[in-house]
């Protein structure tokens, strides 16, 4: 549509204004320059996604976001000492410690070597051109978050798994925002998976509730043919946050490829999922929970691209709605003419617990072949009461047999979870919200 | 059931050719020159003698309609359409306005009959058909006849055509009009409320079920010519009804436009059902000419435990865009959307429903089935909300796409926003194609490959199928078999 | 009745039939018996006419005439009834109108007048009557939720309905607990006349009890191995199918 461009918002101005100064300080060689300015001419010619963009109907950046931050600079010794007081979501978990905090690598938190993998800081990387061939490849969408991402990205790491590598213990990137000022982060993590190995990928983001700090994170997986990746994110940023973060995985043929994002906190977030089939055989599991309150709004996104044929995909999406909080699904099975024989099932389901939540949903299917079996379903409504009755009848209270349900909703989608840490850490974070919950 | 035969059979006995209604009527036409601008529709104004304010609601329309854009939202594609190369009034020339069946063109009679449509009430009586239809037959931007008036008179209800009410019944028309598709509702809405020509009316009284089911059969036979008719139907409160809508046209290598607005309003208790077979021209193979169907149809549920159901069977139309909906604003309402759309050759279909849940208890389902074939594209577009007072709202939803071929699009594009705790909405989707084992299966059995399609094509679109009036249920099994001709193998 | 000369079948290059001859005769109940994989399912296909095959040589004969050239639907007008081990779910399609549209499209093709509705629903009842096939399931779409028993009753409709000539039962009765499978024995033994034969695909020899046949061949690899009279099925559920493993390789 040629709609007139509208007026720019103090926040698109100020990002405009500060993309020169930018692109002098921010690592980058004259490739990745280059990719700066293109991704930067992509967002100045859109702007901050709004309702009118089908893409983001339901999730309007240019309402939401005020106004553009400073940048985050590397933290200080002080800062990081500070942040050592942050509870560790996955404390229990044996795993590869990766620590990045605002959008930097954190080498001193970090570990230095993991057999079999090239692990490298983004930052360094954007300089030499070392291990990033692939960069910005993995999720090619015109979007302007991903834009801002390109334009803006910091630092974060590149992890190259070598082929036939098979992981002993999960890698875990931690990321953490410090501070009392509300900054702007962009960070980016590169991983590539070689042929035939196998990784677990553990995110979690952690920042201090009250201050309204902006995240536009992007991870970008490459997997190889054969590969088994799991990969798990949780979302515990602080309660004023606005957190965008943008999955984008290229598969190989035969790869299994598994992602859960389970949102707890965060004012707004939206999680996007891009995911392209270029090999034969593939199958991928996306799935998502959010556990929202207060005036909180969680959209996930989904583009599932079947190039090829013979692939799988299953999508699970739960949504747990209370207060004034608001939920968004979008999911897009795109199935191409070559890609015969998908398999694609698709399932959103949301309960509101309050009169005032809301719930979109838009599950999308566009197929162009004609031998697949495809569906999606989408249900949302309150708990059922009927299971309410009888779970009182046998004598619950009404707090406990609403949380038992719930946790059984959303642990649908946790058993998704190959790793019993991982998951049992997530089932720790909902038995927390359902009884702080229970509580109020 | 002995329709899969009978289809095969009329598959296999229509040429190359499969659309049979594509032939044309010679007549003598009155015609408003090509291109729009005010003192078009003054004119088209005139024609009807319509009342001051009809003509001020015209212009204010049209004036509104020049600073809208096409919208560009929907799947699908076709070149610009230019507005100023197409005749917005083209009517049969007539002494005066036919008073009986008898003042009719004979050739007009006679294109009806070959239609399959019969307009002496005497011919429907003497047929075959147990069940009496009234019919109004709109030929291009008029209409031509309609037939037992005088015997719904009796029951108290209205039915003519709007150019009629709007002299007759001047005073519903003003009260109704514009009031479910505002006149900026949509680009297509807003060209129609400036240059609408004819269409139908029908106001059924309080307490009244409508004696017979109401029709109007709608034929484009000029070139060039777009047909913007408007409909308007009110049920008072505990009325009920039943309407059927049929359109065809010949067959010719320009795309025509047909931009229509239908609006329904029920009130407390009373229940519409409106029934629509489309089968406009739907082009040729290589998707040269046909209709663009552009069509902005809303109910309004104003009243309370109101119902308003929706069926469509859509196998016309080189592209068509059309969304029944229904405003669920009674306490209790309800709205029903059935949908069959089947796609063939190069036509592209973007269709579906809104149900917007506004009151108390209101319920509303959804079943959609698509069939695409050819190099077709089909799609489902459709929404459902509830808003914050919509306390117990209820939908469920099913909307399934048949692929028969590789070289066709089923996509489904549904968008669902609760604002309401308590609403519960339910939603499906599948999409499949006949298999391979299914076929084998019916053939053991002795059924022809294209039999024994037909015979799954019909299974997969059954639960549609039953709910048109049984007579049209038929007509519609043989139209769907017929568009998928050619299909197979 | 049939007659196989030297078949040659295989299905996405693997060879499933090596060279298959086999006779049946008028008014004759063959027993096909074998060990899984030996290549009996995709017998019954070929014969049918299923179109994944691919037939490299040999001869199907009915009654003198190849029908391998024949689409599936002329074969069953030919007399050919293959009751399906899965028979398939056709959702929306009443069972009824089914039998209809399958009766009067065979008919059609013979040259044989249509059948009045009348006619249609008093051997509809018969038939169903005998299978215990209650009427409302004959209003439900074809084979949609249907037992396994109840799916294998309705192939059994379908044949008494049909008329073939020749019929192949493919392991009908797997998934049949005792009862279901002498309700469909019977069902196959009121069909047994000298104008008809019967192909009955097996894997045990449960089923012959039932429907006790005149001869009984053994499959394995492809080719059938051995012959004789029914009492080769007693001996076969004694010893097992490991002595033919080898003896075709």
């Amino acid at each position: 549509m040629s709609d007139v461009t509208p007026i720019r918002t103090p926040a698109e101005s100020a990002l405009i204004a500060a993309f020169p100064a930018a692109r002098k300080s921010l690592p980058g060689n004259a490739h990745v320059i280059a990719l700066r300015e293109a991704a930067f001419n992509r967002f100045e010619a859109k702007g901050l996604p709004h309702r009118r963009v089908e893409e983001w109907k339901y999730t309007d950046l240019r309402t939401a976001m005020r106004d553009a931050l400073p940048l985050a600079q590397a933290p200080q010794a002080a800062t990081l000492a500070a942040l050592g007081h942050v509870a560790d979501p996955f404390a229990q978990l044996d795993a590869y410690r990766i620590t990045i905090v605002d959008g930097h690598h954190v080498p001193s938190l970090s570990v230095d070597a993991i057999k079999g993998v090239t692990l490298r800081d983004l930052a360094a990387s954007l300089s030499t051109g070392d291990g990033i061939a692939s960069l910005g490849t993995m999720a090619k969408a015109d979007d302007s978050a991903l834009a801002l991402n390109a334009a803006f990205m910091q630092g974060g790491v590149v992890i190259e798994i070598a082929k036939g590598v098979a992981l002993d213990k999960p890698i875990y990137l931690r990321f953490l925002v410090s501070g009392d000022k509300p900054h702007a982060i962009y960070p980016r993590v590169l991983v590539t998976v070689g042929e035939g190995a196998s990784a677990t990928l553990i995110e979690a983001h952690q920042g201090a509730d009250g201050i309204a700090y902006q995240v536009n994170g992007v991870v970008e997986i490459k997997a190889g043919a054969k590969t088994h990746i799991q990969h798990v994110r949780l979302n515990a940023h602080g309660d004023a946050a606005i957190d965008l973060s943008s999955l984008g995985t290229d598969l190989g043929e035969a790869a299994e490829f598994k992602s859960l994002n389970f949102v707890m906190r965060p004012a707004l977030t939206r999680h996007q999922v891009f995911a392209r089939f270029s090999g034969e055989h593939i199958k991928l599991d996306v799935s998502g929970a959010a556990l929202l309150k207060g005036k909180q709004h969680a959209d996930s996104t989904l583009y599932v691209d079947h190039a090829m044929p013979h692939g799988e995909s299953r999508e699970l999406f739960k949504h747990v709605i209370d207060d004034e909080a608001v939920g968004v699904f979008q999911g897009k099975i795109v199935v191409q003419q070559i890609a015969q024989k998908t398999d694609g099932r698709m399932m959103s389901q949301a309960i509101l617990l309050s009169d005032d939540a809301t719930m979109n949903n838009k599950p999308e299917l566009e197929i162009f072949a004609d031998d697949v079996a495809c569906g999606h379903g989408a249900t949302c409504g309150a708990l059922d009461e009927d299971l309410l009755f009888y779970l009182r009848a046998r004598g619950l209270p009404k707090p406990e047999a609403e949380a038992l349900m719930l946790a059984a909703f959303v642990g649908e989608a946790l058993e998704k979870i190959e790793n019993d840490a991982v998951r049992e850490a997530l089932e720790a974070q909902t038995q927390h919200w359902l009884l702080s919950r229970a509580i109020k | 059931m002995p329709a899969v035969k009978e289809t095969v059979e009329q598959v296999k006995a229509i040429d190359v050719d499969q659309y049979k209604y594509g032939f044309e009527t010679e007549l003598e036409v009155d015609k408003a020159p090509k291109g729009l601008n005010e003192d078009i529709v003054r004119l088209i104004s005139a024609k009807k003698n319509e009342p001051a304010w009809m003509l001020e609601w015209r212009l204010d329309a049209y004036r509104r309609w020049l600073t809208m854009r096409e919208p560009t939202w929907a799947r699908v594609d076709y070149p610009e359409i230019d507005f100023q190369d197409i005749h917005y009034y083209a009517a049969p020339k007539m002494n005066a306005a036919p008073k009986t069946i008898d003042d009719v063109d004979p050739a007009i009679l006679d294109t009806y009959k070959k239609l399959g449509i019969p307009l002496r009430e005497q011919e429907i009586l003497a047929g075959v058909q147990q069940s009496k239809v009234a019919v109004d037959a709109v030929f291009d931007s008029v209409s031509v006849a309609t037939t037992f008036k005088e015997e719904l008179k009796k029951a108290g209800v209205i039915f003519c055509s709007i150019s009629e009410a709007m002299r007759e019944h001047p005073e519903l028309v003003q009260k109704y009009i514009g009031t479910v598709v505002p006149v900026t509702d949509n680009y297509y809405a807003t060209l129609n409320s400036a240059v609408f020509t004819d269409g139908s009316f029908v106001y059924v009284p309080k307490g009244v079920r409508c004696p017979m089911e109401l029709s109007t059969y709608f034929r484009i036979n000029e070139k060039n010519t777009g047909q913007f008719e408007r409909t308007l139907i009110i049920a008072e409160e505990g009325a009920y009804v039943s309407y059927l809508e049929g359109c065809t046209a010949p067959q010719r290598d320009e795309n025509q436009l047909h931009a229509a607005v239908v609006e329904l309003i029920a009130l407390d208790d009373a229940e519409i059902k409106y029934s629509t077979v489309q089968n406009w021209y739907p082009g040729d193979k290589d998707g040269k000419g046909g209709i663009y169907n552009f069509v902005t149809k809303r109910g309004d549920c104003r009243g309370k435990n109101s119902k308003i159901s929706w069926t469509q069977v859509e196998t016309g139309s080189a592209i068509t865009w059309k969304y029944p909906s229904c405003i669920l604003r009674g306490e209790g309402s309800r709205g029903e959307f059935y949908s069959i759309a089947v796609s063939n050759g190069r036509q592209q279909v973007d269709s579906g429903t809104k149900m917007i849940h506004l009151g108390k208890n209101t319920t509303s389902r959804i079943i959609s089935k698509g069939i695409s074939a050819g190099y077709s594209q089909n799609t489902y577009r459709g929404l459902v909300s509830a808003h914050r007072r919509a306390t117990g709202a209820r939908n469920f939803t099913n909307c399934d796409s048949l692929l028969i071929g590789n070289n066709c699009g089923a996509h489904t594009v549904p968008y669902i926003e609760s604002k309401n705790g308590s609403a519960i909405f339910e939603h499906e989707a599948t999409t499949s194609k006949i298999s391979e084992d299914q076929l084998f299966y019916c053939m053991q059995r002795g059924l022809s490959e294209e039999e024994a399609t037909a015979l799954i094509v019909n299974g997969f679109v059954k639960d549609v199928l039953q709910q048109l009036p049984m007579e049209f249920a038929v007509e519609a099994q043989k139209l769907i078999s017929i568009s998928l001709e050619g299909s197979v193998g | 009745m049939l007659e196989i000369r030297n078949l040659h079948v295989s299905i996405e290059d693997k060879k499933i039939l090596n060279g298959l001859n086999l006779t049946v005769h008028d008014g004759e109940v063959a027993a096909i018996m074998g060990p899984n994989g030996s290549g009996k399912s995709t017998l019954s296909y070929v014969i049918a006419g299923k179109e994944d095959y691919e037939i490299h040589d040999g001869e199907i004969l009915l009654d003198g005439e190849n029908v391998l050239e024949m689409e599936p639907d002329a074969r069953a007008a030919a007399g050919i009834f293959l009751a399906f081990q899965y028979p398939l779910e056709i959702p929306g399609v009443a069972t009824m109108t089914f039998l209809k549209a399958a009766m009067q499209a065979q008919r059609k093709a013979r040259g044989e007048d249509e059948l009045s509705t009348a006619e249609f629903m008093k051997r509809v009842r018969d038939q169903a009557g005998h299978l215990g096939i209650p009427q409302d399931m004959l209003k439900r779409g074809l084979n949609v939720g249907f037992s396994g028993g109840e799916k294998k009753r309705m192939e059994i409709l379908q044949m008494a309905l049909l008329e073939p000539k020749f019929c192949i039962l493919d392991e009908t009765d797997s998934g049949l607990d005792i009862d279901a499978l002498k309700i469909v024995s019977e069902g196959v033994n009121r069909l047994r006349g000298k104008d008809r034969s019967f192909l009955v695909i097996t894997h045990y020899q449960r089923l012959l009890n039932y429907i006790v046949p005149d001869t009984v061949h053994v499959m394995a690899h492809g080719q059938v191995v051995k012959s004789g009279g029914k009492e080769l099925a007693l001996e076969l559920e004694a010893n097992g199918y490991a002595d033919y493993k080898t003896l075709a390789a």
